[in-house]
């Protein structure tokens, strides 16, 4: 079976409520049947804004929204056929699990045995089989929140739209919750469009990830390339930790350029600058630094240890590096680690390659 | 598995639950202190005047202490013939009694509201009695007989005999327009006289559609409140609430202004030619006055437990239910509706019982055919001065009320009313 590669396609959509600010702007985006789509975002991003136009809940502006190819502007939210997961589960108080995951096929006038197979099936795929008779209220935040997936799949949707869904979560429930959900959308195939402002709940789920901010896109790419090879500095900054250098181009070639910074140079991999004078901010992932590199590296720096703040796993560590004090490296915790000691001057290198020149900040 | 665990004990020995009653005995009384003058007051201004009004609803004490001796003599009378002498004698003695305290005209009041006729074959006796021409020596039950022809009818001594007991159940049986016939049986009044029947009907049915369109306009209302913006449901909530902040009677008489034939609401139906200008529809002074009236007054009390449940209700459900494919009236019948039944119940319960006992509303633009049992209760209060009568009457609306209270939460449930 040929998946559809714009199976939900927003075409030029803008979006405003009050006419004076546009909290959508010009979004262009297509998301393949099949797919786990997240949007990510701070707040006010349009993110989900734009989840609610997909619902049906709020009419764009300007543009088109497709559903297989079909225009869904003018569809009520009960016509599209599109399961949403709340944020607050929104499971219905007065009635039971049972009665919670009927309500969509009740309405749909499914046969009551179809009905009691697709329920136990959507329990079952939630393990949560035997809960029927429940009340939400007699259930934990994340057994809701598995009934609210449920839910939204028992009706055997095209797309299911969660709304961050795992926000009222403890940390333990909803990283467990990520691969629940991830599992469930693996085994059934199901067009999924997340929406977060938790970056590791993105990186974590997601077939591609669409980074939003103040109302545009910003990068859309799998979460490998979107941490790998941020395009600009916010999704830079956004997407996980992040070293940053403040200067101005002083000489570029083909995939290597110089930056000058306040006191000294460093070599950098030009991405979003073009010509020599140009002012950029230059991105370098924490574990992409080394103490004392073995192999040769085209950046080569001594810095003073701030801070050693110890996290299990790996160590951090701050340093004064190149006039400034915000350098940050991960240690990985192993039998062979250094003795880090706070003033002590340390080596420090890295390949240009891995440090990102983008707009600046 | 015993269930009889071991006493746990306290590191000094003493049982924990004792203990615990101990640690926790000062906080109680603390909490009753604080309490108690909220439960004085009840006492004082709730409990005690409903016990007040319920004995003067049945108290029928005074003749019996101003007839001790004939009723004694009395309980040996079969009350089919007249009375022996040892009755006629002991009333003379009780009679002798009242009119040295000049109490004699109490007792022919009393007893011709028993039965037509007793206050003037009294003062006929009285003024024998007063110029002493009863002769004690003689057979007295010859002499009373003589004074008046009704002394010799048994019926006015049947009478007598009937109010002997120290309580009554007469007024709560004329409260449903019925009475003790002569021979002591439940007997109803004539069908023209029947007014306190038509006035309970008229009383629910009136309550019953107020609260029913209390709860018409009132739902959209309390909906608007709790999903409008901020600014607009500030201005909304300060238009619902004026009425609160305006006094009762204002609010009654600027009714009166808007609904008299020649008021702003008839002249505007003249004006835009919905009636003709001699023939002005009468909205005053009858049943379609009181429902107008009280309605505007009583809709605070409906949208206020609705809007304080309909503002609990996460707008996401009604989402969630159109995304799950109901159409709208769908998810507002199946999901909005059910979860508002505590805020209709609280404030359908409110409004009725508050209709119910209605007093001044009514009484202004009621007219004759929009009053109700409150004004009723009034009427007698003041003017008839039946302050017994009015106490039973008073005691049978509260009683209806806790009969529909009970009914209420029979159907409902009183866990599920929620007022805010």
């Amino acid at each position: 079976m040929s998946k559809n590669p714009e199976f939900v396609k927003f075409d030029k959509v803008d979006k405003s409520y009050d006419g004076k600010v546009l909290v959508v702007k010009d979004l262009q985006l297509d998301i393949a049947e099949g797919e786990f789509i997240t949007m990510l975002g701070p707040s006010g991003s349009g993110k989900t804004t734009c989840l609610m136009m997909l619902a049906g809940f709020e009419t764009p502006t300007h543009g088109e929204i497709l559903l297989d190819g079909n225009i869904i502007s003018n569809i009520p939210p009960h016509k599209r056929g599109i399961g949403m997961v709340f944020q607050n589960y929104a499971l219905f108080p007065h009635m039971t699990v049972y009665e919670n995951l009927a309500f969509p096929l009740r309405v749909r006038k499914v046969e009551k045995d179809e009905i009691d197979k697709k329920v136990d099936k959507a329990l079952s795929m939630v393990s949560l089989n035997g809960f029927e008779s429940r009340m939400p209220a007699q259930l934990s935040g994340g057994q809701q929140q598995r009934v609210a997936v449920a839910r939204a799949l028992v009706f055997d949707p095209a797309v299911v739209l969660m709304d961050e869904p795992l926000g009222a979560l403890d940390k333990n429930l909803r990283e467990s919750m990520q691969y629940e959900i991830k599992h469930i959308h693996e085994s059934i195939g199901v067009t999924v469009v997340y929406v977060t402002h938790d970056q590791s709940e993105a990186l974590t789920m997601s077939n591609r990830i669409a980074v939003f901010n103040d109302g545009k896109v910003q990068q859309l790419s799998d979460p490998a390339e979107l941490y790998e090879k941020p395009v600009n500095s916010f999704v830079a900054e956004f997407i996980g930790e992040n070293n940053t250098f403040n200067g101005e181009i002083v000489d570029i070639d083909k995939d290597k350029c110089k930056v000058k910074l306040a006191n000294s140079e460093i070599l950098a991999n030009p991405i979003s600058v073009k010509s020599k004078g140009e002012k950029t901010t230059v991105s370098l992932r924490p574990e992409r630094a080394l103490i004392n590199p073995t192999d040769k590296m085209d950046n080569m720096f001594t810095g003073k240890i701030e801070e050693v703040i110890y996290h299990g796993d790996h160590t951090r560590v701050r340093l004064n590096l190149l006039g400034s004090s915000e350098f940050i490296l991960k240690v990985p915790n192993s039998t062979s680690n250094l003795e880090l000691k706070v003033s002590q001057d340390i080596n420090i290198g890295w390949n240009s390659t891995d440090a990102r020149a983008l707009d600046p900040k | 598995m015993s269930s009889e665990t071991k006493q746990i004990l306290t590191t000094d020995g003493i049982p924990l639950e004792v203990s615990l009653k101990k640690a926790e005995k000062k906080n109680k009384i603390k909490a009753f202190l604080l309490v108690a003058p909220l439960l004085l007051f009840l006492i004082i201004t709730y409990v005690f005047p409903i016990g007040e009004m319920f004995s003067r609803s049945i108290d029928d004490k005074m003749i019996t202490n101003m007839l001790p001796k004939t009723f004694k003599e009395m309980e040996k009378w079969d009350g089919q013939e007249l009375p022996s002498e040892e009755v006629f004698t002991a009333f003379y003695y009780d009679f002798k009694v009242l009119v040295e305290k000049q109490e004699h005209g109490k007792l022919g009041q009393r007893l011709n509201k028993e039965k037509n006729g007793f206050n003037s074959i009294t003062k006929k006796l009285f003024r024998q009695v007063k110029r002493k021409k009863i002769d004690e020596s003689s057979s007295i039950k010859d002499q009373i007989m003589k004074v008046h022809k009704r002394w010799r009818n048994v019926e006015y001594w049947q009478a007598i005999k009937r109010t002997a007991p120290p309580y009554t159940m007469s007024k709560y049986l004329k409260g449903v327009d019925m009475y003790y016939a002569a021979d002591g049986s439940i007997t109803q009044v004539d069908e023209d006289r029947r007014i306190h029947r038509i006035l309970w009907l008229r009383t629910l049915e009136i309550a019953f559609f107020v609260t029913l369109f209390c709860f018409l306009m009132g739902y959209p209302i309390a909906h608007l409140l709790a999903t409008l913006p901020m600014k607009y449901s500030n201005l909304l909530m300060i238009c619902v609430l004026l009425p609160f902040w305006t006094s009762l009677l204002v609010r009654t008489a600027s009714w009166m202004i808007l609904l008299q034939q020649q008021g702003v609401v008839n002249d505007f139906f003249v004006m835009i030619g919905l009636v003709a200008d001699d023939n002005r529809p009468e909205m005053m002074y009858n049943k379609v006055g009181t429902y107008v009236a009280m309605t505007q007054i009583l809709l605070p009390f409906m949208v206020l437990p609705l809007y304080s449940v309909m503002k609990t209700i996460s707008p996401s459900l009604m989402r969630a239910g159109k995304s799950l494919g109901g159409t709208p009236f769908v998810a507002f019948w199946k999901v909005y509706f059910p979860l508002t039944i505590p805020g209709i119940g609280a404030g359908c319960l409110l409004v009725f019982i508050l209709a119910i006992g209605y007093y001044i509303t009514p009484a202004l633009v009621g007219g004759a055919s929009g009053t109700l049992i409150s004004n009723q209760i009034a009427f007698h209060m003041k003017q008839t001065l039946d302050w017994s009568f009015a106490s039973a009457m008073g005691l049978m609306l509260l009683s209806g009320v806790l009969v529909i209270y009970w009914i209420y939460n029979k159907l409902v449930g009183v866990d599920n009313i929620k007022l805010g």
